[in-house]
């Protein structure tokens, strides 16, 4: 390839309506796990603010905790939960493609690989729910 | 073919970072913080986020998905017809996410 570039007002740049997303369900899947890392950053900025809390003492810290027992912040919760479900599937489907794994001469199937991904997933939340419940004040 | 240098790969790398952070780790937070602390199904006065190395790993588990947050937000709202902004929305985006890393040093070491 030569190293000169193509006048960019001569090259053809189609025209898409900013709701293309909306036009198939593929398209709204895409859209929707793009989304999910929103609702994840959203979960972690309120769990910093939850642990800020905490320089303002144990009491504080433990009467956020009760603030988010109320409608609102569960139904916030049980979406962002919903989104990283969403994220940690996709994320590991993706991976097997990304990353294919060889033993030997044969290919292991992606299912297989995405298999071992949700394994190592639920045994990593375990890890975190024991060393939580263990170390909690 | 063009052999200019982006940061492209800089930010990609801290993209697949986060989300291999997010999707290993996040979702337990979520049950954790969102259900069972406000549920009252476990009972905690926050003493364990004063231990160094549960310090480093919330550094980890916070900062990185700014990223992947950053990297694909950027791009999705670029696909949704901000094309034209899209210095200012790379600003706002990566921006966000160097800021939030700072506040999350700073929120890790004040407690």
């Amino acid at each position: 390839m030569s190293g000169t570039r193509p006048d960019p007002s001569k090259l053809y740049r189609p025209k898409m309506p900013a709701t293309w997303w909306l036009t198939k369900k593929s398209y709204f899947l895409f859209m929707l796990r793009e989304l999910s890392s929103v609702f994840i950053a959203l979960f972690l900025l309120v769990y910093l603010y939850q642990i800020y809390q905490l320089s303002r003492g144990p009491e504080a810290y433990i009467s956020f905790t009760e603030k988010l027992n109320s409608p609102g912040w569960i139904l916030f919760h049980l979406i962002a939960l919903l989104f990283a479900v969403y994220h940690s599937v996709t994320w590991f489907q993706s991976s097997a493609v990304v990353l294919p794994v060889h033993l030997g001469e044969r290919l292991v199937p992606r299912q297989i690989v995405t298999a071992l991904h949700i394994g190592v997933w639920v045994v990593l939340s375990l890890g975190v729910l024991i060393l939580f419940l263990a170390l909690k004040g | 073919m063009t052999t200019e240098k982006t940061t492209e790969p800089f930010w990609w790398g801290l993209f697949s970072a986060g989300g291999v952070v997010a999707a290993f780790l996040v979702p337990v937070h979520i049950l954790l913080v969102g259900f069972a602390l406000p549920l009252g199904w476990v009972i905690d006065t926050g003493a364990l986020y004063r231990i160094w190395w549960v310090k480093i790993y919330l550094f980890v588990l916070i900062s990185l998905p700014l990223y992947h947050w950053a990297h694909r937000f950027y791009f999705a709202l670029n696909d949704m017809g901000l094309k034209p902004i899209n210095k200012a929305l790379a600003v706002l985006c990566y921006g966000g996410a160097i800021i939030g890393t700072a506040v999350t040093a700073w929120v890790l070491l004040k407690v």
